[in-house]
């Protein structure tokens, strides 16, 4: 992988979209470029087939093996015209697709000789329902019931390079076409197969539900005709995709096909897998954030606890392995640990802030008439812990000549790198499999669970069974980084003369793979304007979008290097796009009030693309905008554009006294209520609109938590949540009685992203709703970050006792 | 080591194991049931909600040395044997709408799920919007709103 490079003492971007002509009222609409360079004309053009036409491969092999090659889903690019924003043309999917490509190998699918096909997945099952939307791709093209397409996750297959990277919400729009391929050449194979059993051509036969049939009477399934089918040579061989207008699975609404595993409790997670020897292992983690271990004190009287079987002292802490998990608590309340300082030191939420405000980057005040009015926002946003409910968790038995880990991970190739780097063995002495996540969000895009339990095994010399503390996660585990948002727009005439946004950030770490990615590209984007930037400016650039005609439009990010290495950080369902997100938005509905202008009729007056406005209109239409609303509560309504797709989002909110001082008990975090979410998402072909649905309403979920309720706080270099009752994530009594999500029907061939796509304009919304009934705009998000809602847990020992009165609690 | 006796998913378990070694870690560690999920270890996150005589509890919170021989426990395992089906209600109502994404804090939601609705019907009344309120397990998902719908069909469905 190429090593991280970094440029100037500071990172800062400038990408100034110059509109000028605008000023003069002339508008121009760049949105007929929305999805001019991902067609599939275009695509295959490339390859020199005719339209839905692809070049796949069949295997040698005893039964039918096919195979596609990855690259098939770049996407050709045209010229790039001025004064469009970058991800107009060219996002984070693009490149993520794109830098797959040049290292790509083939993915292979197998008919077996039971009349199932099977496929690894190179990606990762982290809830986003990939496995049933690959499932569907396949059974489509196959024309095979899906409970006979049998989709698992692949271990880590080096010789993929960046192609295993599950993020960005880039997993199905890049591996779409190359499993469709796969799957119609398979199909294909069978035909021709069964054409010569039964002496026809296979023009004259039909496939239905794995069984061909020439409609005379003779009959074959796919297992009868697995091993005739198969190749004694590879051959490539070209195939044409079915016409979308033929789709009978895609884009019809399905179940998830683990569901019933997961509702009885079969579905498996790291920790629920029963490796021989990887007992229960726990880790004791220091105070302060990425503070270490100096001495352990008491080591003989650790060693003889109850269940105890080994203790060793590993760079993040002091590690125990135990009979049961319970043992490993116990054992780290017991230890008595000399620790070193962590990075931050001394530093709390305030100093860090001041930090950043002085490395806010200068508007570029455009020279606009002395007549013109200014619209400002400035706000923060708090560190998030971007912890999923399944806390880190990774087996690893490390042995003198080989290692084999079992986690949640979405770089494998990393992961095992780094591993293999840890434990001093070579890449491919180390086996990574990968476990279906109990969630993700960003979490999972790092492998220091596995790198950290193959270090402990080695330490043990055992196999162990590592889980993170809930505790350690906010404290110890990724956050998503606090920034600073400013904006500052001119108006005049009603017009909006300039709009430039400043994002100031605590360093986001991108070395789980997305740096190398965009490194690697650098010479393809110098095109675009990117080149000599860092990958956190190349992210930011790649991602942010605003699709308003606002004069001189700039967006810049600075993450000052001085937050370099300091903070543990990572994305958290999404990079920087809700806060950046949020702060716009939240600027455009002042901009609206000082030029009279009701939010959404602004909004409409000044989008530049079809696709958004179409969004904008549904929700509006839908969540009846402008509806009479008591006093005390209100709509808010927000948009957002990313990864070949947009959602817009309408909410009503209620923050009168009855509501926000509702008394649920103890550390229990009321406040504002959010009664109705609105979503409208167009995000291109559509696989499952169920799952796309559910990905919907969570991502909503998570826009509320960040505006309203979850941040963790920094005190003297600690942070202080330890517990689901002090990182405030939506809980039940904040969830909206009301969420409607309407799919925008699209005229896209491709799959876009969905994962994240609802995150930020929900939290653009509430912001915005939560200004409008209460006429307080806040100065730091999520709003109840001033005021800390729990009592801190102990940091010493650093994980809480287990209770035991839990027969008193029955209900 | 004491032997720690109750009944699990209606057949008697004996265990060898100290008495202040939590339920949870009895369950999923030694007898290898690892339905209920660990999300906190206090008591707080839900993710282990399991029943002891029919009532919800959290395995987390209870030392198996407090467990009577004749205690029964259920986890997410054997919830449709108390009702003698393929499926509890509930757990096809979960299905019916969908309701899982990772499916880490399920198990958990359902079983709290089917202790709620017996409690109110031990009140005499039905599940209204102010019980599902108060519903205290996290799902990071977010799929709250499919676990409000969902709790409403089981609910219709259990007779
Ligand atoms: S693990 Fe038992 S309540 Fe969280
Ligand atoms: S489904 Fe993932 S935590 Fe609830």
């Amino acid at each position: 992988m190429t090593p991280v490079t970094l440029g100037a003492a500071c990172r800062t971007y400038l990408g100034v979209h110059l509109e000028a002509t605008r000023i003069h009222g002339v508008y121009m609409s760049f949105s007929s470029f929305d999805n001019a360079h991902s067609t599939p004309d275009t695509a295959t053009a490339a390859a020199g087939l005719g339209r839905r036409s692809f070049l796949g491969y069949v295997l040698a092999g005893s039964t039918l093996v096919v195979a596609a090659d990855l690259t098939l889903a770049r996407p050709a690019r045209g010229a790039v015209p001025s004064g469009v924003q970058i991800p107009e043309l060219y996002d984070l999917e693009d490149l993520q697709t794109d830098s797959a490509a040049p290292t790509s190998q083939l993915i292979t699918v197998t008919i077996n000789r039971d009349g199932t096909a099977s496929f690894a997945l190179p990606r990762s099952e982290v809830g986003q329902g990939i496995l049933t939307s690959t499932t569907m791709i396949l059974a489509e093209e196959l024309d095979l019931p899906m409970n006979k397409v049998k989709v698992t996750l692949a271990p880590a297959r080096p010789e993929l390079l960046l192609n295993q990277l599950t993020g960005g919400s880039n997993s199905t729009f890049s591996t779409y076409t190359p499993i469709r391929v796969a799957g119609a050449l398979a199909r294909q194979k069978l035909l021709e197969a069964a054409a010569i059993l039964f002496g026809t051509t296979a023009d004259r036969l039909t496939t239905t539900g794995g069984v061909i049939s020439d409609g005379l009477g003779n009959n074959a399934t796919y297992g009868e005709l697995a091993s005739s089918a198969a190749s004694q040579v590879v051959e490539a061989v070209e195939v044409v995709l079915r016409p979308p207008s033929d789709f009978t699975v895609i884009g019809k609404p399905k179940n998830r096909l683990d569901a019933r595993d997961a509702v009885t409790g079969k579905k498996k997670f790291t920790t629920d897998l029963d490796v021989p020897g990887a007992l229960p292992t726990m880790v004791c983690r220091a105070p302060e954030h990425q503070g270490t271990p100096k001495k352990l004190n008491n080591l003989a009287r650790i060693l003889k606890m109850d269940g105890v079987t080994h203790v060793a002292v590993v760079p993040t802490g002091v590690a125990v392995r135990a009979r049961t998990f319970g043992q490993c608590i116990d054992a780290i309340r017991e230890m008595d640990v000399e620790w070193n300082p962590g990075t931050v030191s001394g530093e709390s939420d305030s100093t860090i802030l001041a930090k950043l405000r002085g490395q806010e980057l200068p508007m570029v005040v455009p020279n606009v008439p002395i007549l013109a009015e200014t619209v400002e926002t400035n706000v923060a946003f708090a560190f998030r812990s971007s912890a999923a409910l399944e806390t880190y968790s990774a087996i690893a038995d490390v042995r003198d000549d080989r290692a084999t880990i079992w986690a949640g991970l979405k770089v494998p190739i990393l992961a095992q790198q780094r591993v293999a780097e840890a434990v001093g063995l070579a890449q491919d002495q180390v086996k990574v499999n990968v476990i279906t996540s109990g969630g993700s969000f960003g979490h999972k895009l790092f492998g220091d669970h596995a790198i950290e339990a193959a270090t402990i095994s080695k330490a043990m010399g055992k196999p162990v069974k590592l889980m993170w503390h809930r505790a350690d996660e906010p404290r110890q585990g990724r956050l998503h980084p606090m920034a600073t948002s400013r904006v500052r727009a001119t108006v005049l005439n009603g017009q909006v003369l300039s709009f430039e946004q400043r994002h100031t950030s605590v360093t986001s770490d991108f070395s789980h793979g997305l740096g190398e990615m965009i490194t690697s590209q650098a010479d393809e984007l110098d095109p675009l304007g990117l080149g000599g930037l860092s990958f956190a400016e190349s992210i930011f650039t790649l991602t942010q979008e605003l699709p308003y005609n606002f004069g001189v439009l700039t967006q810049l990010l600075n993450e000052p290097l001085e937050f370099e290495d300091k903070f543990s950080t990572g994305s958290m369902r999404n990079i920087y796009s809700p806060d950046v997100c949020t702060a716009a938005e939240l600027t455009i509905d002042q901009i609206a009030k000082k030029v009279g202008k009701d939010p959404l009729e602004f909004r409409m007056e000044f989008l530049k693309s079809e696709r958004v406005k179409t969004a904008l209109r549904k929700v509006a239409k839908e969540g009846n905008w402008g509806r009479p609303m008591p006093k005390g509560t209100a709509q808010g309504i927000a948009i957002h554009k990313e990864y070949k797709g947009c959602t817009a989002v309408l909410v009503e909110i209620d923050c009168r006294p009855q509501t926000v001082n509702r008394d649920l008990g103890k550390e229990t975090v009321t406040g504002p209520r959010v009664t109705k979410v609105v979503v409208a998402v167009d995000t291109g072909l559509v696989i499952n609109p169920r799952g796309l649905e559910a990905q919907m309403q969570g991502g909503a979920m998570d826009g509320i938590a960040m505006t309203l309720t979850a941040s963790c706080h920094l005190r003297d270099g600690r942070f202080l949540e330890a517990s689901w009752d002090n990182y405030f994530y939506t809980r039940q009594w904040n969830v909206p009685k009301d969420i409607e999500v309407h799919i925008i029907k699209s005229d896209s061939d491709t799959p876009g992203g969905a994962g994240e796509a609802a995150v930020g304009s929900t939290a653009a919304a509430v912001a915005c709703a939560y200004v409008r009934a209460t006429g307080k705009m806040p100065a730091y998000f999520p709003i109840n970050h001033g005021q800390i809602s729990f009592k801190p847990k102990s940091f010493i020992p650093p994980v809480p006792p287990s209770p035991t009165n839990g027969l008193k609690l029955t209900r | 080591m004491p032997k720690q006796t109750f009944i699990l998913n209606g057949k008697p378990v004996t265990v060898n194991v100290n008495d202040d070694v939590r339920v949870l870690w009895v369950l999923r560690d030694l007898l290898g049931v690892t339905g209920p999920k660990y999300g906190c270890g206090i008591n707080v996150c839900k993710a282990c909600t399991s029943h002891i005589n029919g009532k919800a509890f959290n395995p987390c919170a209870v030392r198996v040395g407090d467990l009577k021989p004749k205690d029964r426990v259920t986890t997410i395992e054997g919830l449709n044997e108390t009702v003698g089906k393929d499926l509890h209600p509930m757990q096809k109502a979960w299905l019916d709408q969908d309701v899982s994404q990772c499916g880490y804090c399920q198990p958990g939601q359902i079983m709290a799920a089917v202790a709620l609705v017996k409690k109110v019907r031990r009140e005499g009344r039905e599940i209204r919007d102010s019980d599902l309120d108060q519903i205290r397990n996290i799902c990071r998902c977010g799929t709250y709103f499919r676990i409000r719908e969902a709790i409403e069909q089981g609910a219709r469905n259990m007779r």
